[in-house]
């Protein structure tokens, strides 16, 4: 194949991590793909970093191993790297650079697409307007997911966000009645987590609908700086092409931003924050802007970045770049998955920032807003006195005080804790409601009376008796 | 015009380097490869010059030509800003959108104004009239808001042979000049530099926002500055979209410095909606949006925030108080750096490149209230008092919420105004979860006139006590950490129950709420009035009632209401609120009807 590339060079200078330096040869174009062969005949993918006068840095996604200065041939593609595309794609496996991994040949393309992608002109995107019911109470009451939002799941070794993850996946699919499209891109994960979401996606029947982008742990590294990009232009064109509702889930994005930080050591740029280069937020932004609706076409993306907080910290650069890219985020807690509390969703750092889009009014409920305003004001105060209590003892509290207390342990125990099963919309206000009836009504300063005597249980049942 | 004609002879991400370049100057516009992208002139070495370009440079390769007329970035200003939408070098999205469809085509060209449009010129200036820079010879009624003055451009000087009103495009000239130049509705402008005013003026007018912590606690002059840090999700772009809806400057620009798409497009679906509380005219008809979101060229975001101010200037130019937001300062200072890095500068603290502190200083430093450039010796006819300002409100968004970085650093040494978000006060959903303890205002001393005449005398002393009070509270929250607020003292007790109270049902402003998302000033201070009142109502009785007959009084929950009065007619509603307050048998009696 790489012969079809008219001329073969054979002019490295240096071999440097996964960089190759080479003499310049006429005409060789930014950003342009190119195919290394070695000796053995082994064919690798690079692409083009750097072109100047006398030098060329070529990147190479494989990995520079085996390469050697001498015999290995490099083609130049003349083009950047590009995706087939096509409908065929449905119910396929491929490895982290789109190459068919499960032996059943490749596509017929429809299109091929560069795999940066263009950004959606902000004129045309369309407002994201509808809920998803993900079935978890502290992501749907508290922190609503909307349809063509961004929103990652930020985890710490050990948790279960993979089960998250996958349970929200699961809920979509079943409400899409068949229609929707899962794009899967995997990124420097084991074969354990990959065969728990390949057996997920079989069991709720998606399969026929997902297609995966594979690079597993002991695949090479630098190959992981393309995958996500292989998912997300496979997603625009399901969305905006086809017309499909797509949910693309990421996962593990810090491993894509640990393989752009090795290239960036490489060229010995002056690291950022921890290594990272100076890049990091616009290049995260190019993945993750990649979610939205387009005025006047159907279809959407919507993404579920999973990201791995190194020691649970929230301040890791990628961690922070990417909450200040997405549209929010779920935070999971060590210290509820000690309590045995699934899924452990911490409410507090947790945010949906299309929340308001998506809820109230002929979408949710009404009173949704104030419902969810009114438990996280209670909680936020109950885990500061909880601090308090711990320090001083319960004695020092007066009796509102208590009750606030006993609603914090409650909303953990109960209203998070709420297992592997769904819930509907529907219940989770129920919830909210019966646990605000716990608290004295002077202390729910963020419900105004006529939610309060309409939905809150006493008060309803009072209402209906009189 | 001499052409400037050489060759690529490196790339390297946005930044390309060309040779041959003799006779270029820094900040020259440059045309890069066949494709003709736009790019900027950063550096000079020899005949080598480093380009900054607007585009992605994929595919551009060593030899292909580089082309510059030696003249810097221009902006178009005329009639037809207002209401549009460009991303950072002035392109218009909506015309690109009906040129490439839902995504952004690389070498996408159009005229940042309409070129066939008409508008109806009306002349203020009478033929044999002598005008210079800055003078104002006629208006154009440029939306329903803002009527637009035609100025004359920087550099011409003469007297009036022609002027004729009627409708014009941009292009068509409406005036002429006896030495034959001819005046246009358009003029074009270079962006790195600041316009021309007369001179500076002191700043004492605030820029009334409709939202209580700022417009009591931590006002903005009109002509000043302001920044908001915060982590994410703090609320740094509810803020200012929020500012940018409610505030009463008769021009808004927003900058979307690097940021969401959709928040863009919210601005975009929803202004056209709101109504301006002033004029009753949609927001969108005073606005002019820059987009040049996180995923868009980096080269382009540093431009955004120079083509901002410069339109805002423009329309301060006229006479106009302006308002400029830019959310993020922290991208376009990233961006910088993402350049500096290309042409592998020094770098300074952080990897930012050392000249980071002057960029921010000289950026906040075109705000301000100034005297309007016009030419000295007038037919008499001239508004010679013309004043006009920018006020720029930044968004900072430091990595981890540690404000120490250089961004914020920086950017706190210039602004007048720190408003600073708090990550706990968002998580528990307080919002605006603007920090009262860290947050100042510098500008009190220069709006204290504005207040005691305008408003009341009481304004900036209830302002003290309400301040007075939080510290308190803060200093209390020492000592209930350590034996729990049940043995505190009564007063104090009061103290923390009133101190609730101002955070609760003062601070606290649903951006989302249909009444409190605006509050007019006059509302706000019966608000603060309101409490201040009841606790010292309360203090009297301290002593003489139990404690806990004080806390049991309805007046807490009056208080808890009142932010949802109407916005109309609301002040005999106070007066009543007042009244019933520090009545003391008749609030309770009501409290205990409403109880049962
Ligand atoms: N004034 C406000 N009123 C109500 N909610 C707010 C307000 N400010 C912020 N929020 C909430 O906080 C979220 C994050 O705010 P945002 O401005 O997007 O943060 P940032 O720009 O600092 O990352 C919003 O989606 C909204 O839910
Ligand atoms: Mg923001």
């Amino acid at each position: 194949m790489a012969e079809l590339y008219s001329k073969a060079y054979r002019k490295i200078n240096e071999i440097k991590g996964p960089l190759v330096f080479l003499d310049n040869v006429a005409d060789v174009k930014f950003n342009e793909r190119v195919v290394l062969v070695d000796s053995q005949q082994r064919r690798k993918n690079g692409q083009v970093l750097e072109v100047g006068e006398r030098v060329i840095v070529v990147q190479v996604f494989e990995g520079s191993d085996g390469l050697d200065k001498k015999a290995t041939e490099i083609f130049f593609t003349g083009d950047v790297v590009k995706l087939p595309l096509s409908e065929e794609m449905l119910g396929r496996v491929f490895d982290g650079s789109g190459h068919p991994r499960d032996g059943l040949g490749e596509i017929f393309p429809e299109v091929e697409r560069p795999i940066t992608g263009s950004p959606i002109n902000p004129v045309s995107r369309a407002q994201p307007r509808d809920y998803i019911e993900t079935g978890i109470s502290a992501i749907d009451l508290m922190n609503t997911l909307v349809k063509g939002q961004k929103l990652p799941i930020f985890t710490g070794a050990g948790l279960p966000a993979n089960q998250v993850t996958a349970q929200i996946a699961r809920q979509v699919i079943r409400q899409s009645e068949g229609e929707l499209v899962v794009i899967f891109g995997g990124m420097g994960i084991t074969s354990r987590e990959y065969n728990y979401f390949y057996r997920q996606f079989q069991e709720s029947g998606a399969l026929a609908n997902a297609i995966l982008f594979l690079n597993l742990a002991d695949d090479p590294t630098i190959e992981r700086i393309l995958t996500p990009k292989m998912a997300l232009t496979t997603a625009e064109y399901f969305a905006f092409d086809k017309g499909k509702d797509v949910l693309v889930i990421l996962t593990d994005m810090l491993n894509y931003a640990n393989a752009l930080r090795e290239i960036s050591s490489a060229r010995e740029e002056i690291p950022g924050r921890r290594g990272y280069p100076g890049y990091l937020y616009t290049d995260l932004a190019t993945n993750y802007e990649r979610a939205g609706l387009i005025h006047g076409q159907p279809g959407s993306v919507t993404q579920l970045p999973i990201v791995t907080m190194p020691n649970d910290d929230i301040t890791h650069p990628v961690i922070d770049l990417t909450g200040y890219i997405t549209e929010g985020q779920i935070l999971l807690s060590r210290e509820l998955d000690r309590q045995g509390i699934y899924p452990p969703v911490n409410p507090l750092p947790s945010l949906s920032r299309l929340m308001n889009l998506g809820i109230g009014k002929g979408k949710t409920r009404e009173d949704h807003r104030q419902l969810q305003d009114q438990l996280y004001a209670l909680y936020a105060q109950g885990v500061e006195l909880r601090r308090l209590t711990a320090i001083i003892g319960s004695e020092g509290m007066g009796a509102a005080e208590q009750r606030v207390l006993k609603f914090t342990e409650r909303f953990e125990r109960e209203f998070v804790n709420q297992g592997e099963q769904p819930r509907s919309m529907q219940e989770s206000m129920e919830w909210g409601w019966q646990l605000l009836s716990e608290v004295p009504r002077s202390e729910l300063r963020r419900v105004e009376d006529k939610f309060v005597e309409q939905y809150m249980p006493g008060k309803a049942a009072e209402a209906v008796a009189a | 015009m001499s052409v400037i004609a050489g060759q690529i002879s490196r790339v390297s991400g946005p930044v390309v380097q060309a040779k041959g370049m003799e006779g270029i100057k820094i900040r020259d516009l440059v045309q890069v490869g066949q494709l003709g992208l736009m790019g900027e002139v950063i550096e000079i070495k020899g005949d080598l010059a480093s380009i900054q370009v607007y585009e992605e440079t994929d595919g551009l390769t060593v030899g292909e030509p580089v082309s510059s007329e030696g003249i810097p970035f221009l902006v178009e200003l005329g009639p037809g800003l207002i209401g549009s939408i460009y991303d950072g070098i002035q392109r218009p999205l909506e015309v690109i959108s009906e040129q490439t469809g839902a995504f952004i085509r690389r070498g996408t060209t159009a005229d940042p104004l309409p070129r066939e449009r008409r508008w109806p010129f009306e002349p203020t200036v009478a033929v044999g009239g002598r005008v210079g820079p800055g003078d104002i010879i006629g208006t154009v009624q440029e939306s329903s808001t803002v009527l637009h003055k035609i100025m004359v451009p920087e550099g011409v000087n003469g007297v009036i042979a022609e002027i004729k009103g009627g409708e014009y495009t941009i292009e068509e000239p409406v005036a002429q000049l006896e030495d034959g130049q001819e005046l246009f509705l358009r003029q074009r402008c270079p962006i790195r530099r600041p316009r021309p005013y007369l001179e500076k003026i002191a700043a004492s007018i605030p820029l009334v926002t409709g939202q209580r912590i700022f417009d009591v606690l931590f006002p903005v002059t009109k002509g000043g500055s302001a920044i908001i840090p915060g982590p994410f999700g703090s609320g740094k772009t509810v803020t200012q979209q929020t500012l940018a809806k409610w505030s009463d400057a008769d021009i808004v620009i927003y900058v979307g410095c690097g940021e969401r798409g959709n928040e863009m497009t919210e601005v975009l679906t929803e202004f056209p909606q709101l109504e301006d509380p002033r004029s009753g005219e949609p927001l969108m008809n005073r606005t002019i949006l820059i987009a040049n979101t996180s995923n868009m060229p980096v080269a382009a975001r540093e431009t955004s925030i120079y083509t901002g101010i410069t339109f805002a200037e423009y329309y301060r130019d006229m006479g106009y108080d302006v308002a400029l937001f830019a959310d993020s300062t922290s991208r376009w200072a990233e961006a910088l750096r993402e350049i500096s890095g290309r042409l592998e500068e020094i770098p300074g603290e952080e990897g930012y490149p050392p000249y980071l502190a002057s960029r921010i200083a000289s950026f906040y430093e075109r705000s301000g209230r100034v005297r309007c450039l016009s030419s000295a010796d007038q037919n008499g006819q001239q508004d010679q008092a013309r004043e006009g300002s920018v006020t720029v409100i930044g968004a900072v968004s430091p990595p981890g919420g540690d404000f120490s970085e250089p961004v914020t650093q920086n950017s706190l040494r210039i602004a007048g105004t720190f408003w600073g978000l708090d990550a706990q006060l968002a998580y528990s959903r307080h919002f605006p979860a603007i920090n009262w303890l860290t947050s100042y205002s510098l500008y009190l001393d220069a709006l204290k006139n504005w207040y005691d005449q305008e408003l009341s005398e009481e304004f900036l002393q209830m302002r003290a006590e309400l301040l007075e009070i939080l510290q308190r509270e803060d200093e209390l929250a020492k000592t209930v950490q350590l034996v729990g607020r049940e043995s505190l003292s009564d007063p104090d007790k009061l103290l923390l129950q009133i101190a609730r109270t101002i955070r609760d049902d003062f601070l606290r402003q649903s951006a989302f709420h249909e009444i409190e998302a605006y509050c007019p000033l006059q509302k706000q201070f019966y608000m603060m009035k309101a409490i201040l009142s009841f606790y010292q109502h309360c203090r009297g009785l301290l002593g003489k009632r139990p404690y806990a007959e004080i806390e049991a009084r309805p007046g807490w929950e009056q208080l808890a209401r009142m932010r949802y009065f109407e916005n109309e007619d609301f002040a005999p509603k106070y007066e009543q609120l007042l009244k019933e307050l520090v009545a003391d048998g008749g609030a309770v009696q009501q409290g205990v009807s409403q109880d049962q």
